[in-house]
């Protein structure tokens, strides 16, 4: 009994640095996060009971309706667009070439740059008038440049493609870690009856790679789904509000407005979305293996 | 036949290069303005064709940046964060997760769902009851606010415990035959061994404080208090047409990072596959 105890405090001690840092700074947050949207309250005044009212809010918030369907539009053009790419480059740099290591540690590095030097970098490569890309199109002959991150219909691509650009890396290695487990001795059959570097990839690489891609997936919708900073960075939600997602409008509504509750209130939307695709990914995890 | 084969996979290998070339290319040229434009003046960032390697370079932009805005200090402050959190999610996380991977213990299984529960959650969705919370403690225009924030989470645990999953149990059988304590078994045993995994969560705490933007922005609105990527931001708006200047600044913020990452990679790839991250 005494040694048991002794056990269970010496287990305890292990775990209470880190646990009581995450009760207090995440655990009791996320809780209170799920009562504040039923209240009402500006930061200073009285806090107030509101009930559904913060829920019925959103259907005639059409900023909320903005932002939700350009979420939806950010992850739709992010969420492909990243698959192929670094799926791509995984495959070439899961080849015997020269150079290869030098190769992963140079796709790696727009990830770990800070975000808010390469998104500087990139308005001015994109900026509609000076910038290096649009002088190179009119120099081709292109009359009607685009306007990129100050146009409102290319905004939106343009913040697309930054992401892409940004997060390619850190999918590649993931793949690259994926390619690694496939057996070799696939290809080796494969080379046996003669079968050519497309049809291996087609009828032995993506099929084994299947869990890896779904992985991929749902871990890339979940990263789109709370994307902030990039939007911040390349088009401030603008021009008007053709970039304005999610996080974007809870920021605003939180720390410009003060209105607290409802800045809730469409932050458990973003849970509702996230803790969907969890279920998924935890169905298709069971149906897989 | 086999010519025909041979042929085909020339044809595959060229494209491989093609398309390599191309990402290279892409990667890297964004780097590449940055550099260059950070040695040239204003007027001449935008000059087209593009000169990549500057006339006359100009160094005095180095000298400017940290005179135009408080860099030294804000570059201290995030240094200052980032080595605190990175050293409190190692020692914590691979603490927690040793009695998770190797202990028997009662509720380890409830305490260990709580963690797994929060790892999909995003932070965006608490960050409006973390700030009241924050503020109530008097915390917000502090750097221990951004410690508190960074310094615990799930994912650290998560991946530590991973690694000391695949660590034979009979190492730690063998020790407590040998009279060690758990906690000598620790940092005598699990320690040494993780190399792989500590290197992986390093890269990720490291890269993912030094470049957090959203939680400096909340809480910390004084100057002197600023991290680099807040510091950074506020000079591109204030000085917006200096290209040069921003451009100078850029690299100096990237230079940490860049170093940490390349003194670590070594790791981080068979960490990344190691820790299972894969699912």
């Amino acid at each position: 009994m005494q040694k048991e105890l002794k056990k269970n405090l010496i287990a305890y001690s292990f775990i209470a640095p880190n646990f009581i840092g995450f009760a207090v700074f995440t655990f009791g947050p996320i809780l209170f996060a799920f009562i504040l949207a039923f209240l009402s309250w500006d930061g200073a005044n009285p806090i107030m009971w509101a009930g559904l009212d913060n829920f019925k809010r959103l259907f005639n918030d059409s900023q909320f309706k903005t932002s939700f369907v350009n979420t939806i539009v950010y992850t739709a053009g992010t969420v492909p667009l990243t698959m192929i790419f670094s799926l791509l480059l995984a495959v070439v740099l899961n080849q015997k070439i020269a150079g290869r290591n030098f190769f992963r540690t140079l796709s790696f590095f727009p990830y770990v740059a800070s975000l808010v030097a390469v998104a500087v970098v990139w308005n001015m490569i994109f900026n509609p008038s000076m910038g290096p890309v649009n002088m190179l199109l009119r120099n081709m002959g292109v009359e009607n440049t685009p306007g990129w991150a100050a146009d409102k219909n290319w905004a939106m691509f343009t913040v697309i493609l930054f992401s892409v650009w940004k997060n390619m890396g850190y999918y590649m290695i993931i793949y690259l870690a994926g390619l690694q487990g496939i057996n070799p001795e696939l290809y080796e059959a494969g080379d046996l009856d003669g079968v050519n570097g497309w049809q291996k990839f087609k009828h032995i690489t993506l099929p084994q790679l299947g869990p890896t891609s779904f992985f991929v997936l749902i871990m890339l919708t979940i990263q789109c789904f709370k994307v902030y900073d990039q939007i911040y960075m390349i088009t401030q939600g603008g021009p008007g509000t053709s970039t304005l997602v999610l996080v974007y409008h809870i920021y605003n509504t939180a720390f410009i407005s003060w209105d607290l509750g409802y800045a809730s209130a469409i932050a458990l939307v973003l849970f509702v979305l996230v803790l969907a695709i969890t279920v998924i990914q935890f169905r298709g995890e069971k149906k897989l293996s | 036949m086999n010519q025909l084969t041979h042929k085909n996979a020339a044809v595959t290998r060229i494209a491989l290069y093609l398309f390599l070339f191309a990402t290279v290319v892409i990667t890297v040229l964004p780097f590449a303005w940055m550099l260059s434009a950070s040695l040239k003046l204003d007027k001449d960032v935008f000059t087209f064709p593009v000169r990549w390697i500057p006339e006359e370079p100009r160094w005095q932009n180095y000298e400017d940046i940290w005179t135009k805005i408080p860099l030294g200090r804000f570059i201290f402050n995030t240094a200052k964060i980032t080595v605190i959190v990175t050293f409190l999610q190692l020692v914590t996380s691979s603490f927690a997760a040793y009695a998770f991977a190797k202990l028997d213990f009662k509720f380890k299984n409830q305490l260990f769902l709580g963690y797994i529960a929060t790892i999909a959650m995003p932070w965006q969705v608490y960050m409006v009851p973390q700030f009241i919370m924050m503020r109530n403690f008097n915390l917000t225009n502090t750097h221990m606010s951004m410690i508190c924030l960074q310094a615990f989470t799930a994912f650290g645990v998560f991946l530590m415990r991973q690694f000391y999953m695949s660590v034979p149990d009979e190492l730690c059988e063998a020790a407590r035959m040998d009279g060690m304590s758990e906690y000598r078994i620790w940092s005598g045993i699990m320690l040494p061994l993780s190399k792989p995994a500590l290197s992986t969560l390093t890269i990720f705490t490291f890269v993912a404080t030094w470049n957090d933007f959203l939680g400096p922005m909340i809480y910390l609105t004084r100057t002197e208090l600023k991290t680099i990527q807040i510091g950074l931001r506020m000079f591109i708006t204030q000085y917006s047409s200096e290209y040069g200047l921003i451009m100078a600044a850029s690299v100096v913020v990237l230079i940490p990072v860049i170093i940490v990452f390349l003194s670590l990679q070594k790791f981080f790839v068979q960490g990344i596959a190691s820790a299972g991250l894969k699912g």
